[in-house]
């Protein structure tokens, strides 16, 4: 991968780097060649890193304090609020946190689907995080669980109920995920286990994230092939490193007024009241992150149909590098497909509002048209398109704006000024 | 392009959150109290935290229960502030269930500032058979417990109502303007003159409902004052030092011919 070798300067170094090339490792990183013209919207993986980290680090210190018993929970989060030093800010660092992580995952992924970088060669690091994302979702919904709340306990109960829509066997797998006949303490103990767990499996989906990106580089605005290292491309350090500092710290701005200004203003009043399994809260509703695929769970009146369409919103993500027929990358060329992104993100945009709606009247019907659109958008919008679309003109590279043939030689720079 | 784009999306998710006042026209907002602790740099009325603590202990505390505070809470920063003089006192006043002790007997004891509030009754089905089948919530988290805050439980405490022509009410059962369904099992407990405040303010509904909502919003968050002051220090900071790294990137690109 790296284009030049590596020698450490010292002895020692040289001795140590035989046998283990970690220096060699951190040279590649540093000089990694990066696009040049890559925009602010290509800071929210190092903000992402920065998220995961902040994840553990909370929450390894919180678990120190928490107790997972249904009895118990509670009264022992109160306790982290209360009597822990500092723990106030550590847990709403901590819950807090978890929204901020959706937020940038969200912007990540637009991302990726507005300058194509999910196609080839670069599907596989489209696969790896969408596993990423889907490990996300279980530890964030177990996470939610685990305060012991209303919410917590209903949320549970909604989600874990969709596994008894399976045929034949359903009944039985909801009894074994609950560890008992409804939701009890043996869930609460298992999220608890398991939600300590994910973070670390989707550590080790980031390493693989990131090396798969290492192999063909990054893409860019513009979405052409570069050559690495060239007059198109800088290093890594300290180019991307000051400007992916700069990007982390304007977020951290956002991310603090949240945690010292309005903690709780992202969770549900409900889920202060401790859990109880005799009154069913008015709107079971989850957090806002999975609202969008709560509002195609309950369009469908079958519950099986329901289950069956959620799921497959995540897993058709994951055949999308072949279901796109355009050759072309960056939506900044593709005229017709750049109205269709944003009509995507306007109805994702919606079926998260509708999610948190009663399912019924006008917020139902907009769930179901919601639903449609969104997998036309992808089973029929991104292969036809693909086809009959007539691309703009491509430059030939980011320094030099030759254009293979056509009118506006503005185009790659409009690709660059995009921030 | 991309402008003109994101305009369009804001226009429509604006389009959107306006169907959402149609949908709830029938709910009572609670009154909008303009509440010292609101705001980036709000914090508690030291006094009125005190007299709010009166008002929970000679009325509230009868059916509600407040697990989760100490009596030494009553004493530490940010919150009502007594002196612990007068924390020992409070605690002292109340008599708490210890032991086993080396007979293995239960015994009582006066309280220590340690000791967790007192509750009202053993349980919560003994606090539920005692008010009618309604169990009075426990007070420690109930302004984060509910939509609308303080502003709601100020709301629910004077709101209380002659029904409507039309509206029957079982017996124990009591209308309020605010909450939710409009019907209470709570009787409407304040009356003007209730609690003779120690500071001399006068003990109107108003005032007790105002002082209790501010003691209960303390309960439900006493990290709120050492929370916003440090937040504002974090914000500060975090510009300076975005400020800072803003200009390193700037020169640290310039040293090639491309914008950042």
């Amino acid at each position: 991968m790296s284009e030049h070798e590596y020698t450490p300067k010292s002895k020692a170094g040289k001795w140590f780097n035989d046998r283990l090339p970690l220096l060699t490792l951190g040279a590649h990183l540093t000089d990694y060649p990066t696009p040049k013209n890559l925009n602010y919207w290509w800071t929210f993986g190092g903000i992402l890193t920065f998220c995961l980290i902040t994840q553990i680090v909370t929450g390894i210190v919180l678990a120190m304090h928490y107790v997972a018993h249904a009895d118990l929970a509670f009264a022992s989060v109160e306790h982290i609020m209360r009597d822990v030093n500092y723990g106030w800010l550590i847990r709403y660092i901590h819950s807090n946190g978890a929204s901020m992580f959706f937020l940038a995952v969200y912007i990540h992924i637009f991302r990726s689907l507005f300058y194509g970088s999910y196609k080839s060669p670069r599907e596989v690091i489209w696969i790896i995080g969408l596993m990423i994302y889907l490990l996300m979702m279980a530890a964030a919904f177990m996470g939610y669980v685990l305060p012991w709340g209303q919410m917590s306990f209903w949320g549970a109960t909604v989600i874990t109920n969709l596994f008894s829509a399976i045929p034949l066997v359903g009944d039985s797998i909801t009894t074994w995920l609950w560890g008992a006949y409804s939701v009890d303490n043996p869930t609460l103990n298992r999220f608890f286990s398991l939600h300590y767990l994910i973070p670390f499996l989707i550590l080790g989906l980031v390493v693989l994230h990131i090396w798969a990106l290492h192999v063909p580089g990054n893409n860019n605005p513009v979405g052409i092939d570069i050559k690495k290292p060239s007059k198109d491309t800088v290093p890594f350090h300290p180019y991307i490193t000051i400007k992916d500092a700069f990007a982390l710290l304007v977020f951290m701005i956002i991310f603090a007024g949240f945690v010292f200004f309005t903690p709780n203003v992202l969770g549900h009043s409900d889920n202060y009241i401790p859990a109880n399994p005799l009154v069913t809260p008015a709107h079971i509703v989850p957090e806002w992150y999975l609202l969008p695929f709560y509002a195609i769970l309950r369009s469908v009146p079958d519950k099986l149909g329901g289950v069956i369409l959620m799921f497959s919103a995540i897993f058709i993500l994951f055949v999308l590098p072949w279901l796109d027929t355009s050759k072309v990358r960056s939506a900044v060329f593709r005229p017709i497909y750049r109205q269709f992104f944003w009509i995507l993100v306007i109805d994702v945009l919606m079926l998260g509002y509708v999610g948190a709606m009663p399912a019924e009247g006008i917020y139902l019907v907009l769930a179901r048209v919601g639903t449609i659109y969104y997998f036309l958008h992808f089973i029929v919008v991104m292969p036809v398109v693909g086809y009959l679309e007539k691309t703009d003109p491509i430059p030939m590279s980011i320094s030099e704006p030759v254009l293979t043939g056509g009118a506006e030689p503005s185009l790659a720079r409009k690709a660059n000024d995009k921030v | 392009m991309i402008k003109s784009n994101i305009k369009l999306l804001v226009l429509s998710f604006l389009l959107l959150i306006s169907l959402r006042p149609l949908q709830s026209a029938e709910m009572v907002e609670p009154i909008k109290v303009d509440w010292s602790f609101k705001g980036l740099t709000g914090t508690f009325d030291r006094a009125a935290l005190q007299r709010g603590f009166q008002v929970y202990k000679e009325v509230c505390a009868s059916c509600h229960s407040m697990q989760y505070l100490s009596y030494r809470n009553l004493g530490e920063p940010g919150g009502p502030e007594f002196s612990e003089q007068e924390v020992k006192a409070i605690a002292a006043s109340f008599e708490i269930e210890d032991g086993p002790d080396s007979q293995g007997e239960m015994f009582t004891r006066p309280g220590k500032p340690s000791d967790k509030f007192k509750s009202p009754y053993p349980n919560v089905q003994a606090a539920t058979a005692a008010n009618g089948g309604a169990y009075p919530p426990d007070m420690s988290v109930l302004v984060k417990a509910r939509k609308g805050g303080a502003n709601y439980i100020y709301s629910v405490l004077v709101g209380y109502e002659d029904p409507p022509p039309g509206v029957t009410l079982d017996d124990g059962v009591y209308y309020n303007k605010y909450m939710t369904g409009n019907k209470i099992k709570m009787p409407n407990n304040l009356m003007d003159g209730l609690v003779e405040y120690a500071d001399g303010t006068e003990s109107t509904v108003d005032q007790m409902a105002k002082d209790v909502t501010t003691f209960l919003a303390w309960a439900a968050e006493p990290e709120l004052e050492e929370r916003h002051r440090t937040g504002v220090k974090v914000i500060i900071y975090l510009v300076l030092l975005t400020i800072l790294v803003y200009l390193s990137m700037k020169k640290i690109w310039s040293r090639i011919d491309s914008e950042v």
